[in-house]
């Protein structure tokens, strides 16, 4: 590959290969303030290569290589090749995590205690994670959370932040202009920005924390609250795991006794205030 | 007439976990996760003692368990072809 980036996010480190140097720049940007690999060897490779070897000069389109690939892993255009990387660090990770039961779910912390947000896409399980990271908790992150089947503890990948359509105005309202990555118009998800974690939530992606509440927010609907089921949870994270099938046992004990000693919500929420007030509010509960 | 008679895997090879009302299994032989509600998991168990049809395993049931109706025995003998098509118990 003629450019390379070395990545370390929470526990797993990136090496991303790619046949320009643009999609690498902007992401060195965006990771400017991320330690460097704690040693040489990484957990996962992530090629950026021309759909055919002329594209690299004419019309260029991204396609997405790695250790784990998809059949159908569609080239994008290069302007996207940004959300290219992302995606390929996304697929390696869905496709290859071994060690840690792999959620497709945000996380942040308060005083020792994660909170872990799962939902369909649009349910704002990124945005809830963003915010809280920039109003008092530390943002562990807003698309995989990581549960080591060891200690049943929660690992941090506070990757930079995929905001989509109206979340990226909400989180401009919030957040300093040099934290942002450039906004990617018309991609398969609408419009998109990422931005940069606080210095908090990238200073301490070694320290892991204990899951105290799993939420399942749903936004637009006029404020609820639901407590939800053991065998509800159950099926909803199974789901939500990419990994679950490929741990065997290991995965079937890991959930069963994050289950039984969190509990779980169903909320509505018409907006992110709203939620906000609700987060809060379980936090105070848990630590009375 | 005798019906069809099953075997389950022994007890050591399938984890079994009772969340509110249902009950997750996990089956080591397929790396399988199921999730099932009553009678399942105490068919599962019954059938540990050794092969039986519906009627056998409903004398088995019928000592821990209270029955209503004449129909338990079709009713068993339905909840053993979901376990087979789930693969969870066999035929003897």
């Amino acid at each position: 590959m003629r450019h390379r980036l070395d990545l370390q996010i929470g526990p797993v480190a990136f090496r991303l290969g790619s046949a320009w140097c643009e999609p690498l720049d902007v992401l060195a940007r965006l990771y400017e303030p991320y330690p460097a690999p704690r040693d040489r060897i990484c957990d996962f490779t992530v090629r950026l290569e021309p759909e055919k070897p002329w594209r690299r000069f004419v019309r260029p389109s991204v396609a997405i290589k790695g250790d784990y690939v998809l059949p159908d892993a569609a080239p994008m255009a290069l302007a996207h090749g940004l959300l290219a990387a992302e995606m390929g660090m996304n697929l390696q990770m869905a496709l290859g995590q071994k060690r840690y039961l792999l959620l497709h779910a945000s996380s942040a912390e308060k005083d020792g205690r994660a909170i872990l947000m799962t939902g369909e896409s649009g349910a704002g399980k990124s945005t809830l994670a963003a915010l809280l990271g920039e109003r008092g908790w530390r943002l562990m992150g807003d698309e995989f959370a990581l549960l080591d089947v060891a200690s049943g503890k929660l690992l941090p990948f506070p990757r930079a932040v995929s905001l989509k359509n109206g979340a990226i105005k909400v989180m401009e309202a919030e957040v300093a202009p040099e934290r942002f990555g450039p906004r990617l118009e018309g991609t398969p998800k609408g419009v998109i920005r990422h931005m940069q974690p606080n210095r908090e939530a990238i200073g301490r992606m070694a320290e892991s924390a204990r899951p105290a509440l799993i939420l399942f927010p749903r936004f637009g609907q006029a404020p609820a609250i639901r407590a939800v089921g053991a065998a509800e949870v159950f099926m909803r994270l199974t789901q939500a795991s990419t990994n679950y099938v490929n741990l065997g046992r290991r995965g079937f004990d890991a959930l069963n006794r994050l289950i039984a000693g969190v509990p779980a919500l169903a909320i509505d929420y018409p907006d992110t205030d709203t939620a906000i007030g609700l987060v809060e509010d379980f936090r105070q509960e848990l630590a009375a | 007439m005798a019906g069809p008679r099953y075997i389950a895997d022994p007890e050591d090879s399938v984890s079994t976990v009772a969340l509110d009302g249902l009950s997750v299994l996990f089956h080591a032989p397929s790396g399988m996760t199921h999730i099932v509600a009553a009678p399942a998991p105490e068919i599962l168990a019954m059938l540990r003692a050794g092969p039986a049809d519906a009627a056998e395993l409903l004398r088995r049931l019928q000592a821990h368990y209270d029955f209503e109706g004449d129909e338990a025995a079709e009713a068993i003998q339905a909840r053993l072809e979901e376990l087979e098509a789930a693969g969870l118990v066999q035929r003897a």
